[in-house]
């Protein structure tokens, strides 16, 4: 896997006329997680996609090597495709092949449903198919807001494992979630605590 | 290069098959039904049709235009298509060329095939029809850049359908001056115009779409 990093230094967001929280600040290498927690409403969206580089930030700046690989509510699926199709779209615009697509779809249970129109399926299978197309992605730095929304059970453990895995293969993970998500050596940040 | 490919292929895709952006089907019979209001409306005189007649085919052709503009950007900007496209690296700038390139093909020459049944419907002549079709030829990719450009601004507004109809009619009347005043005076010199003012449209289309898109995000 390529090289990664990803640095925040003194990092401010603004939404409308409230400052969410400033002064944040962390550093993480390949290999390394950092679960962000914090109410709804703390701005942990915002981080994600302020790092992702989709938003500005209102002060500070952000400092990251290798390719972005981001999974956030919106599973970017064409809505009237079959699934499997809608996932190849992807997988002809990140150039992986087909066996990965198959193998990732696997692991996250959505072989069953490749042939069903992505409008008919259930929010976690629309998470899980998400989830298959970062894994088909071959990102560096992930990115995952509330990836555990919609799951069940079984498959938040995968989730889990599918970041302790590209953690052990190099890659950094950044994810954003109000609830417990175990991975080893997860560190973790609370953003009330840089609220203003 | 490969990717301009896929995302044209995906973009043509969603507009022809089945018409899920209010493709390419709905505009073109929107079209022939405004040119076979006409005749009802002002009845059947063939004089006044034939003189009357280019002009209807441009205003219908405007009125065309406004009907695919809520569907053109604003499902994949909810569907998180152009988040995944940034972070992929891929500029919002060549997205937008792509659907512009895509939106103008499944947009301006249907409309010119369906000027041949409107043309008949108003009983224009055969030199009046050629200078539409030249006219329409220069004129199309400017409307199509409009929209795209109406579309990309009114993304994040609720009113957004309603309001992008009634900013495109003001910003492509130049067009519909030079375009259809061609067919009065005969001359090149409109078509001329015409085109060179749907260069202008097009060329700006990437910049002013993709800046608009980016401050939709913001937004």
């Amino acid at each position: 896997m390529e090289g990664c990093r990803l640095a925040v230094k003194d990092l401010a967001c603004r939404r409308g006329a409230r400052v969410l929280f400033r002064g944040l600040s962390f550093e993480l290498r390949a290999g390394e997680a950092l679960q962000v927690v914090g109410p709804n409403g703390t701005g942990k969206s915002s981080l994600l996609r302020i790092v992702a580089g989709l938003l500005r930030p209102f002060a500070g700046t952000v400092d990251r090597e290798g390719s972005i690989g981001l999974v956030d509510e919106r599973p970017a699926l064409d809505e009237h495709l079959p699934l499997g199709r809608a996932l190849a779209f992807w997988g002809r615009i990140d150039g992986g092949g087909f066996k990965s697509r198959e193998s990732a779809s696997d692991r996250l249970g959505v072989t069953g449903v490749l042939d069903v129109p992505v409008q008919y399926l259930s929010t976690g299978q629309r998470k899980r198919a998400a989830l298959t197309r970062l894994l088909c992605q071959q990102a560096a730095v992930w990115l995952l807001d509330e990836p555990l929304n919609g799951l069940d059970t079984g498959m938040a453990r995968e989730c889990e494992k599918l970041v302790a895995d590209h953690c052990r293969a190099g890659g950094l993970v950044l994810v954003a979630s109000h609830q417990p998500f175990e991975v080893p050596g997860l560190r973790s940040i609370a953003l009330a605590d840089f609220a203003s | 290069m490969s990717v301009v490919a896929e995302l044209l292929r995906r973009d043509l895709a969603q507009m022809f098959a089945g018409a899920r952006r209010g493709g390419a089907i709905l505009p073109v019979l929107f079209f022939v039904a405004v040119a076979m209001l006409f005749p009802f409306a002002v009845g059947p005189d063939p004089v006044l049709l034939t003189r009357a007649g280019g002009g209807i085919v441009w205003v219908a052709a405007l009125l065309a235009a406004i009907l695919p503009l809520d569907r053109l950007l604003a499902p994949d900007l909810e569907q998180g298509f152009f988040d995944q496209f940034a972070v992929r690296g891929i500029a919002e700038e060549a997205t937008v060329a792509v659907r512009l390139l895509a939106h103008w093909l499944s947009f301006g020459p249907p409309l010119m095939l369906a000027a041949l049944p409107a043309a008949a419907l108003l009983g224009l002549h055969a030199d009046t029809l050629r200078t539409v079709e030249w006219g329409l030829l220069a004129g199309t990719p400017g409307l199509a850049a409009i929209g795209l450009i109406i579309a990309a601004l009114t993304v994040g507004l609720r009113a957004g359908a309603a309001l992008a109809g009634l900013l495109l009619i003001p910003l492509a009347v130049p067009l519909l001056i030079f375009g259809a005043g061609a067919l009065s005076t005969g001359g090149q010199s409109g078509l001329a115009l015409t085109a060179a003012m749907s260069l202008l449209l097009c060329a700006i289309t990437p910049f002013a779409g993709g800046a608009a898109i980016r401050a939709a995000r913001d937004g």
